[in-house]
C-alpha cells in the first residue's frame, strides 16, 4: 500500500516535471536550442502566482491564468531579444548555450532585486484535504496535479496533431527550410513555442507551489534541471518522450526516498541522465528517422 | 509560346556562400506555359539557382522578378504565396507526419478549404498511390512515392509555377518515366514548370528551352531540340560518343 501511495505521489512530482520538461524539448525540437533559462520560468511564474493570490488577493482561476499569460510573454520576449538573432545567423550552439545560462542569471538576479531572497510562502494555493481512494489516502493536491497534467497534455497534443499552428510547428521541427517553402514563418512559429512551452512551465509552477508553498529567485534551478534531465530521457524534442520522462523521473525520485535514501535522490536523477546519455543518447522516443535521399 | 509573357525572370544573379562565389551573373526566363529545364553536373549551382528563386538562400546581387514582384525583397516564407512553389532536392517531405499531413503542409498559405478538397480529390486522383497510402507515415513511403507525394504537396498550394530539384533523382528508369510524365501532364493542364535535372537526355525531352548551367554559369542555352541536337551537350550530358 504504502508502495502504490509512493508511485501516485511520484506520478504527481513527474507530472510537473512533464510539464515543464515540455517547454524544453518543444523548444529544442524547433531550434535546436537548449533553453537553460527555461527552469526559471517556473520561479517567475511562482511569484506571478503570488503576487496574483497574495499581494492583490485575486481568487485561483485569475491567478493561474496571469501565472500563464505573464510567462508566456516573458517567454516570448526572451526568445526576441536574447535568441533570434542568434538562431536568424545560425550562430554555433554554444553561443545559444552560453546566452541561455546569461538569461538565466539576468532572471534569478532580477527577481531576488524584486522580491529579496527571503523565501515567500504561499499556503493553500490548492484546496488540500485527503482522499481515500479504496484503502489508500491520497491528497487531494497530488490528485489535482495529475488531473490538471493529464487534461493539459490531451490539450497539448490536440493542439500540435490537429490544428494549422500545431501542424506547422511540426513541420518546422522537421524541416524548417521545407516548411518556409511551404509558406511557415518560422519566426511566428518559434515565438509560438516559446510562448507555450512557457505557459505550461507556469501550469507546472502552480502544481509546484501547491506541493511546496515556499518561493525563491532559485527554485527553478534544480526543477529544471530534473525536467531537463526528464527531457533527455524521454528522447529531446519529442513531445510524448518529454511527458513520459517527466513521470519516470518522478516515479524513480518518490521511490528512492520510499526505500530510505532521500538524500540521494538528486544524485538519482543525475545518475539517470549519465546513464542515458552513455546507453541511448537520443533517449526513449528521440527522432532516429531519417529522410531517404 | 515563344510570344508569352515572361513569368519569372532572372537577372545577372550572383549567390556566394562565404567566399565561395557559387552562382555567377545567370541570367534566364521562364515563359507563361512553358517548360525550361536548367541541366548541369553536380555542384554546378542548380540547387542555389532555385533557392536563390525561393529564398532559401540570399543572393548577393541580381534581379529576380516573378510576376511583378521583387523575390529578393522578400523572405523565403512569403514567396510561395505569390503562386511559385518548390519540390526541392531530396524531397524533403515530412518524414514523421501522414501523406495527408504533408498534402495539407502544401496547402498551408490557403484558407478555402472546399477548394482545398477539390486539390485533393484532383491530386489523389493523378497520384493514386498517395490516395491508398494517406493515412500512411510519409517517412515509410518507398523514394518514388515520396516524390510523388513531394510534387503533390508543391501542387497543393494552387501555384502559377512549380520549381522541380532533380525529381529523378535515385529512382529506377519506370519511376523516372513516371515521374516525367507527371510533370508533363501537370504542364498540360496549364502549369508553368521549371525543372532542374542531371537527367538531361528525358528533361530535354519533355522541356521547350533549356538552359545548361556549369560551374556557376550559363553556358548554353536555347530550345530543348536544338540543345539535344548539339554536340557538345551530347557529350557532355548524354552519353554520346560521336
Ligand atoms: N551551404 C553551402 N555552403 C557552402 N557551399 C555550398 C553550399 N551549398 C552549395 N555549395 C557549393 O555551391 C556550389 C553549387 O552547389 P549546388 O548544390 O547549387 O549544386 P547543384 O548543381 O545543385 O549540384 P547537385 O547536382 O549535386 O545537386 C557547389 O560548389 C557547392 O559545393
Ligand atoms: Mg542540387
Amino acid at each position: 500500500m504504502e508502495f502504490l501511495t509512493q508511485i501516485i505521489n511520484g506520478l504527481s512530482q513527474g507530472s510537473i516535471f512533464a510539464l515543464v520538461a515540455l517547454g524544453y524539448s518543444m523548444v529544442y525540437g524547433i531550434t535546436q536550442l537548449i533553453n537553460f533559462a527555461h527552469g526559471d520560468i517556473i520561479m517567475v511564474g511562482a511569484y506571478a502566482t503570488y503576487v496574483m493570490l497574495i499581494l492583490a488577493g485575486t481568487p485561483l482561476w485569475a491567478a493561474i491564468l496571469a501565472a500563464v499569460l505573464f510567462c508566456a510573454v516573458v517567454g516570448v520576449v526572451i526568445e526576441q531579444v536574447a535568441y533570434q538573432r542568434l538562431l536568424n545567423k545560425n550562430a554555433p550552439r554554444i553561443s545559444l548555450l552560453i546566452t541561455a545560462i546569461g538569461v538565466s542569471m539576468l532572471l534569478q538576479n532580477l527577481f531576488q532585486l524584486i522580491f529579496k531572497s527571503d523565501a515567500k510562502s504561499v499556503s493553500n494555493v490548492l484546496p488540500s484535504f485527503p482522499v481515500p481512494i479504496g484503502p489508500l489516502e491520497i491528497s487531494s493536491v497530488t490528485l489535482i496535479t495529475i488531473a490538471t497534467s493529464v487534461v493539459i497534455m490531451i490539450l497539448l497534443q490536440l493542439l500540435v496533431k490537429k490544428t494549422r499552428i500545431g501542424k506547422a510547428m511540426r513541420a518546422t521541427s522537421e524541416d524548417a527550410g521545407a516548411a518556409k517553402l511551404m509558406g511557415v514563418s518560422s519566426r511566428n512559429t518559434i515565438a509560438f513555442t516559446f510562448a507555450v512551452g512557457s505557459g505550461l512551465a507556469a501550469v507546472g509552477a502552480v502544481l509546484y507551489v501547491g506541493a511546496y508553498p515556499s518561493i525563491t529567485p532559485y527554485m527553478g534551478s534544480l526543477l529544471g534541471l530534473k525536467a531537463f534531465v526528464a527531457a533527455v530521457l524521454g528522447g529531446i524534442g519529442s513531445i510524448p518522450g518529454a511527458m513520459i520522462g517527466g513521470l519516470l523521473i518522478g516515479v524513480a525520485e518518490s521511490l528512492t526516498k520510499a526505500v530510505g535514501l532521500s538524500q540521494i535522490t538528486d544524485a538519482v536523477v543525475f545518475g539517470i541522465l549519465i546513464l542515458v546519455l552513455l546507453i541511448k543518447p537520443t533517449g526513449l522516443l528521440g527522432k532516429n528517422i531519417k529522410e531517404k535521399v | 509560346m515563344a510570344d508569352n509573357k515572361v513569368m519569372l525572370s532572372v537577372k545577372d544573379l550572383e549567390v556566394y556562400y562565404g567566399s565561395i562565389h557559387a552562382i555567377k551573373k545567370v541570367s534566364f526566363e521562364v515563359r507563361e506555359g512553358e517548360i525550361v529545364t536548367l541541366i548541369g553536373a553536380n555542384g554546378a549551382g542548380k540547387t542555389t539557382t532555385l533557392h536563390a528563386i525561393s529564398g532559401l538562400v540570399k543572393a548577393k546581387s541580381g534581379e529576380l522578378d516573378f510576376c511583378g514582384s521583387n523575390l529578393r525583397s522578400m523572405e523565403a516564407h512569403r514567396i510561395i504565396r505569390l503562386g511559385l512553389a518548390q519540390v526541392p532536392e531530396g524531397r524533403r517531405i515530412f518524414a514523421s507526419m501522414t501523406v495527408q499531413e504533408n498534402l495539407e503542409m502544401g496547402a498551408y498559405i490557403r484558407r478555402d478549404s472546399a477548394n482545398i478538397q477539390k486539390d485533393f480529390d484532383r491530386i489523389f486522383e493523378r497520384l493514386p498511390r498517395l490516395k491508398e497510402r494517406r493515412r500512411q507515415i510519409a517517412g515509410t513511403l518507398s523514394g518514388g512515392e515520396q516524390q510523388m507525394l513531394a510534387i503533390g504537396r508543391a501542387l497543393m498550394s494552387n501555384p502559377k509555377m512549380l520549381l522541380l530539384d532533380e525529381p529523378s533523382m535515385g529512382l529506377s528508369p519506370l519511376l523516372v518515366n513516371e515521374i516525367f510524365s507527371i510533370i508533363r501532364d501537370v504542364n498540360q493542364s496549364g502549369m508553368t514548370v521549371l525543372l532542374v535535372e542531371q537527367n538531361a537526355k528525358q528533361a530535354l525531352e519533355i522541356a521547350n528551352r533549356a538552359y545548361v548551367l556549369e560551374t556557376g554559369t550559363i553556358s548554353m542555352s536555347g530550345t530543348a531540340s536544338d540543345l539535344a541536337a548539339d554536340p557538345k551537350v551530347r557529350a557532355a550530358y548524354l552519353g554520346a560518343a560521336d
